[in-house]
C-alpha cells in the first residue's frame, strides 16, 4: 500500500491539477447536442475552451453565465436564468450542463434552485434537460470534477425509484429488457480513441454498448458534413441515458467513477463489473472474461490473437523496460494504471504524484505518492534517479531539466498531435505504449560523455533562474 | 477593486472609443460571450517579463488552464515559464487563510527561484473574500527584500481588454520610475551617432519575432530601455520613464502606460507596427521625426533603402506564388490593418477584415489603406466567418487560434496570426516566413484531398450549411 504524501507546501510551482470545471464540462462534451455553461466569471469558459481546444484541436461549445463585478457582489442568479434562455434559444441543445465554480460558489450560489426556478418561468424549455453540479476549483481535480458531473447527469435524468415499484410503470423490473444494451460508465482517463476500442471490444460479443459519457462520439476529430454547431456533434444521446434501466448490465470504468456507479444501481438495480484500469494484460484480460460472462459467448479469435501480440511484446520490451526508473504524474486513476502497467513490466516506479486525493491512490504501485504538482514530480524524480517521466505536456519542460524522455499522456496534451486519439487500453494499447515506452528508453539511452566547461571559461550573458534553482530549498 | 477604480480605467483619454460612450468595454451578455477575462488580460500583458516570478493568487482554474501557454520568448532567464499558483483550497477560503498562504507562497518564490520581483495576481475568489492582496504585497516585500508588485485584475471586473490596462497601470503605479538606466556600456559607443533611448509599449516578441527588429535598432543608435513587455527584464520596466520617445506597438491595450508616460514624464508616443515592408519603415520614420535628430533621419532613410530593396528582392519568388490570392482576415484591434498592409505587400488581396475589436480610428486607417468600398466584419462566429469566405470567394481565412478548427472543418485554408502562434512575422525578414507559411497552406494537396467525395459515396460534396441553429 502506497504511503500518501500530503501537500506542505504554500505555493503551487509548474501545477498538475486542471479544475473540477474543466472536469465537468469534458463529461458534458461527451453528450449529444450538448453544451455545458460554467457559471462564473467569463474568464472560466474562456480558459476551459482553449484548454479543449488545444488538447483536442476541436472547436468546443462552452459558455459563461459572465458574472461581473456587480451580479458578483449583489446577486448572480438572474445570470443562471438568462445564460439557460439564451443557449435554450439560441442553441437548441439537447442538454445544458451547469457546473458551478469558484467564483460562484464562494459567492454561495443555489444552483439546483436555479434550475428549478428557470423551470418556473420558462416552462416552453421544459423539453431541455439542465444538469446541474456543484464543481468549485478548490477542489478536487479535472477527474473528479468529472466523476461528479456523470453522477449528476444519472441523478438529473434517471427519476428515483417509488417506495413501492407498480408494475404499471414497469419501474424496477426493466433490467435485462434490452438483451443486449450494456451500459458503459467511461472515466476522464479514457480518450477518443480508447472509447472507440472498448465499443468495438464489447460489439465483438454480439453486444450493444450504451457509453457515459461519449467522447469517443463527440471529440474524436472528424470531418462532417455540418461545418458549424454550437453544440456537441456526436456523444451519448440523451434518449438512450434514459433507456440505461433496461441494460443487462453495466461496466464502470475507473475507480473515480464508483459513487456515480452506486448511484445507477441504486436507480435501476442493473449489475455492474467495475475495473480500476484496463491498461496492462491483467487488467484487460479480466474486462474480457467479463465480456464473456455477460454475453455467454465465447471470446472471440481476434482478441485471442491480440492478447497472443500483446505477450510477444512484453518479451520483446522487458530487455529495456526491466528495471527502468519511472516517475508518473496524473489524475489518480490514470496514475494508477501507468503505475500497474510499468510494474508489470519489471519497472519501479520511483516518482508519483497526483493532484489531489483519491481512495485509488493507495493502490498505486509506489512505495510513496505525493499531493501536489509537477515541481514535487521533479524533485523526486532527480533524488531517485528516474529515467522516464509519463505526464502532460507541461512536463516537458520538467523531463528537459531531469534529461530524461517523456511520454505525454493525460490532459492538456497541446504540443502533440493526436495525443488526444491515441489508444492506450485494451491488448492492443498496451502493446504499443510498451513499444513506445521502450523506445524512448532506447532513444535517450546516455551513451555520450557530458559537456564539460572549464573553470576559466567566462562567458557573458546572464544566469537562467530557471534552471538554477529547482531543487533548492522549500 | 473599487467600482469607481474600474470606471477611472474605462475612461482612456487617449481612446477613441471613449468618444462613443465607451461602447468597446459593454458588458458581458450571459450565455453569450466570447473572450477572456480581466486576469487573462493583465496576465497576458506582464507575462513576458522573464526575471519575474509570477503567482496567480486564487483556486486552480485561473492558472491551471492557463499557465505556460504563450508564444513569447525570453533571450535570457526562463523563470517567467514556470506556472505559480496559491492554489487555494477550500479550506482555505471558508478558514480565511488566503492571505496567509499568499505570503508564504511569495516567500517560497523568492527563497527558491531569486526572482528581481514578484508579480501578484488577484483573481475573482480571493478578490470575492476580500483578501487584501496590497497589504500582503507590502509586508511580504519588507519580508522578503525583492519588490512585490499587487496586479489586482479579477476576472469578474471585465474584459481581458480592461486587464491590459490594469496591468499597465499596475506597472506605472509601482514599478516606472523606481530605478535609473545603466549607463551605455562605452564599447557601444560609435563616433557620430548620438544614442536615444525608446519605449516599445505592446510588444511581445511572439516566437521571437521581435529579434527580427532588434539588430535594425542598434544599427541606428536607438537603445530600447523596455519592450512592455516581451523579453523584458523588471529593471527595464523600473527605467521606462527615463525614454526619449515611445511606440505603441499592438492595439490600444497599453494605451494608458504610454499616455501617462506623457503626461507625467513628457514622453511623446506614436502607434505603429512592425507587421509588413511598409508600416515597418513608417515605424522607423516616426521614431526619426519624435527624436528630431536630422542625423538619426539620414541614418533611417539609408537604412530603409537598403533593406527594402533587399526584401522586394527575396519575395519576388514568392509573390509569383501568392498574388492575386484572396484573404479573409478575422482579428482584433491594430491587427486588422497593420496585417492588410503587409498582405498587400505580398501582392495578396484583402477582401475582407474583421473590425470587431477596432477602434474608429482603426477603421479609419483601413479605409486608407483598402478603400472606400472595404468589407468590414463585425459577426465573428464560426458560420458568419463561413459564410463570408463564401460569399467573397476567400481562398484563406487568416485569423486567431481559436479559429482555425472553424476553417479546417470547413475544408478552408488557415493562417494563426494570434499570441500562440510558432512563427514570427514582424520586420523585414519576418515577411519571408509570412510568405512561406501562406504559401504552404495555400498550395497543400490536401485541401483537394479532403473536399472530394469518396469514391463509393452516394452524397454530395461536403461543405452543407447547418440547418436550425444559431
Amino acid at each position: 500500500m502506497a504511503e500518501i504524501l500530503k501537500r506542505n507546501k504554500a505555493l503551487a510551482v509548474n501545477p498538475l491539477k486542471a479544475s473540477q470545471p474543466i472536469g465537468a464540462s469534458l463529461a458534458f462534451l461527451g453528450i449529444n447536442r450538448a453544451i455545458p455553461m460554467m457559471h462564473g466569471s467569463q474568464g472560466c469558459a474562456a480558459f476551459g475552451k482553449v484548454f479543449f481546444v488545444r488538447h483536442f484541436r476541436e472547436p468546443i461549445p462552452l459558455q459563461t453565465t459572465a458574472m461581473d463585478q456587480v451580479s458578483t457582489v449583489m446577486n448572480a442568479d438572474e445570470n443562471v436564468i438568462l445564460g439557460l434562455k439564451a443557449v435554450c434559444e439560441k442553441s437548441k441543445p439537447a442538454l445544458i450542463g451547469l457546473p458551478t465554480t469558484g467564483l460562484s460558489e464562494t459567492q454561495g450560489t443555489d444552483i439546483k434552485r436555479l434550475v428549478k426556478q428557470f423551470r418556473a418561468e420558462y416552462p416552453e424549455f421544459a423539453h431541455i434537460p439542465v444538469v446541474p453540479v456543484n464543481t468549485p476549483d478548490f477542489n478536487g481535480c479535472l477527474e473528479s470534477g468529472y466523476a461528479l458531473a456523470v453522477k449528476a447527469i444519472l441523478e438529473t435524468l434517471l427519476p428515483a425509484p417509488s417506495p413501492q415499484p407498480s408494475p404499471a410503470s414497469g419501474r424496477g423490473s426493466n433490467v435485462g429488457k434490452r438483451k443486449k444494451q450494456v451500459n458503459v460508465l467511461a472515466g476522464s482517463f479514457l480518450t477518443p480513441g480508447d472509447i472507440e476500442h472498448i465499443k468495438e471490444l464489447i460489439e465483438a460479443f454480439g453486444l450493444r454498448p450504451l457509453v457515459l459519457p461519449d467522447i469517443g462520439d463527440s471529440l474524436d476529430g472528424h470531418l462532417t458534413e455540418m461545418e458549424t454547431s454550437p453544440v456537441t456533434l456526436g456523444g451519448t444521446p440523451v434518449s438512450e441515458i434514459y433507456s440505461m434501466g433496461d441494460s443487462v448490465a453495466t461496466l464502470v470504468l475507473g475507480n473515480s467513477l464508483f459513487e456515480a456507479a452506486d448511484l445507477l444501481k441504486a436507480r435501476t438495480g442493473v449489475p455492474d463489473y467495475r475495473f480500476d484500469s484496463l491498461m496492462g494484460l491483467e487488467a484487460v484480460d479480466s474486462f474480457i472474461a467479463s465480456l464473456a460472462v455477460i454475453s455467454g459467448k465465447p471470446v472471440p479469435s481476434r482478441i485471442e490473437r491480440q492478447r497472443a501480440q500483446l505477450q510477444d511484446a512484453m518479451v520483446d520490451s522487458h530487455f529495456m523496460l526491466g528495471f527502468a526508473r519511472v516517475a508518473i504524474a496524473g489524475d489518480p486513476d490514470m496514475l494508477y494504471g501507468f503505475s500497474r502497467l510499468v510494474s508489470e513490466m519489471g519497472c519501479e516506479v520511483v516518482a508519483a504524484v497526483a493532484p489531489a486525493r483519491a481512495n485509488i491512490l493507495q493502490d498505486v504501485a509506489a512505495a510513496q505518492v505525493g499531493i501536489g504538482d509537477l515541481e514535487d514530480l521533479e524533485i523526486a524524480a532527480r533524488r531517485n534517479g528516474a529515467q522516464l517521466v509519463i505526464s502532460n505536456s507541461h512536463a516537458v519542460e520538467t523531463s528537459r531539466r531531469l534529461g530524461v524522455p517523456l511520454l505525454r499522456a493525460g490532459f492538456p496534451q497541446y504540443d502533440l498531435i493526436g495525443g488526444y486519439q491515441r489508444l492506450w487500453v485494451g491488448y492492443r494499447g498496451t502493446r504499443q505504449s510498451l513499444f513506445d515506452l521502450a523506445n524512448l528508453l532506447v532513444e535517450h539511452g546516455q551513451h555520450e560523455v557530458a559537456p564539460y566547461v572549464s573553470i576559466y571559461n567566462n562567458r557573458p550573458g546572464e544566469a537562467k533562474h530557471a534552471t538554477f534553482a529547482i531543487g533548492g530549498k522549500h | 477593486m473599487k467600482a469607481n477604480d474600474i470606471a477611472e480605467l474605462l475612461n482612456e483619454p487617449a481612446c477613441t472609443h471613449n468618444t462613443k460612450s465607451k461602447s468597446g468595454c459593454a458588458r458581458p451578455k450571459p450565455g453569450a460571450t466570447a473572450g477572456g477575462c480581466s486576469f487573462d488580460g493583465a496576465q497576458i500583458a506582464l507575462l513576458p517579463i522573464a526575471d519575474v516570478a509570477h503567482i496567480v493568487h486564487g483556486p486552480i482554474a485561473c492558472a491551471g488552464s492557463s499557465w505556460d501557454n504563450r508564444g513569447t520568448r525570453s533571450s535570457g532567464p526562463t523563470l517567467y515559464r514556470i506556472g505559480m499558483t496559491t492554489d487555494l483550497t477550500e479550506q482555505d477560503i471558508i478558514m480565511g487563510r488566503g492571505e496567509k498562504r499568499l505570503f508564504h507562497a511569495i516567500k517560497q518564490a523568492v527563497d527558491s527561484y531569486a526572482p528581481k520581483a514578484v508579480f501578484v495576481y488577484n483573481t475573482c475568489v480571493p478578490a470575492l473574500t476580500g483578501d487584501d492582496i496590497g497589504a500582503v504585497c507590502k509586508a511580504a516585500a519588507e519580508k522578503c527584500g525583492v519588490p512585490v508588485v499587487p496586479v489586482d485584475c479579477a476576472g469578474f471586473y471585465g474584459t481581458k481588454n480592461l486587464g491590459n490596462r490594469i496591468a499597465g497601470e499596475a506597472m506605472f503605479k509601482y514599478v516606472v520610475g523606481t530605478a535609473e538606466p545603466l549607463p551605455v556600456p562605452v564599447e557601444a559607443q560609435r563616433p557620430g551617432i548620438t544614442v536615444h533611448d525608446v519605449n516599445l509599449i505592446g510588444e511581445y516578441n511572439i516566437a521571437g519575432e521581435f529579434w527580427n527588429v532588434l539588430p535594425l535598432f542598434d544599427e541606428l543608435g536607438l537603445r530600447i530601455l523596455c519592450t512592455l513587455s516581451g523579453d523584458a527584464r523588471f529593471h527595464d520596466v523600473q527605467t521606462m520613464h527615463r525614454a526619449q520617445a515611445s511606440m505603441v506597438v499592438c492595439a490600444k491595450a497599453l494605451l494608458n502606460v504610454a499616455r501617462r508616460l506623457q503626461t507625467d514624464y513628457d514622453i511623446p508616443y506614436f502607434e505603429g507596427s512592425f507587421y509588413g515592408v511598409t508600416d515597418t519603415s513608417q515605424a522607423f520614420r516616426d521614431f526619426a521625426r519624435l527624436l528630431n535628430d536630422p542625423q538619426l533621419s539620414e541614418r533611417v532613410e539609408a537604412m530603409i533603402a537598403r533593406e527594402e530593396a533587399k526584401i522586394n528582392l527575396a519575395l519576388d519568388p514568392w509573390r509569383s506564388k501568392l498574388a492575386g490570392r484572396r484573404v479573409l482576415l478575422y482579428t482584433g484591434g491594430v491587427k486588422s490593418w497593420s496585417i492588410v498592409s503587409a498582405l498587400q505587400d505580398l501582392g495578396l488581396i484583402v477582401v475582407a477584415t474583421g473590425t470587431n475589436k477596432s477602434t474608429e480610428e482603426d477603421k479609419e486607417r483601413i479605409r486608407e489603406i483598402m478603400g472606400d468600398k472595404t468589407k468590414m466584419i463585425t459577426d465573428g462566429s464560426p458560420k458568419a466567418l463561413l459564410g463570408a469566405v463564401k460569399e467573397y470567394q476567400a481562398d484563406i481565412l487568416i485569423a486567431g487560434g481559436r479559429n482555425m478548427y472553424t476553417a479546417l472543418k470547413a475544408r478552408v485554408p488557415f493562417l494563426d496570426i494570434n499570441q500562440e502562434r510558432e512563427f514570427g512575422y514582424e520586420g523585414y525578414s519576418g515577411m519571408i516566413e509570412l510568405a512561406r507559411q501562406l504559401a504552404l497552406t495555400l498550395q497543400s494537396p490536401v485541401w483537394q484531398a479532403v473536399r472530394s467525395p469518396a469514391p463509393w459515396a452516394k452524397s454530395s460534396v461536403p461543405g452543407v450549411e447547418l440547418a436550425g441553429d444559431e
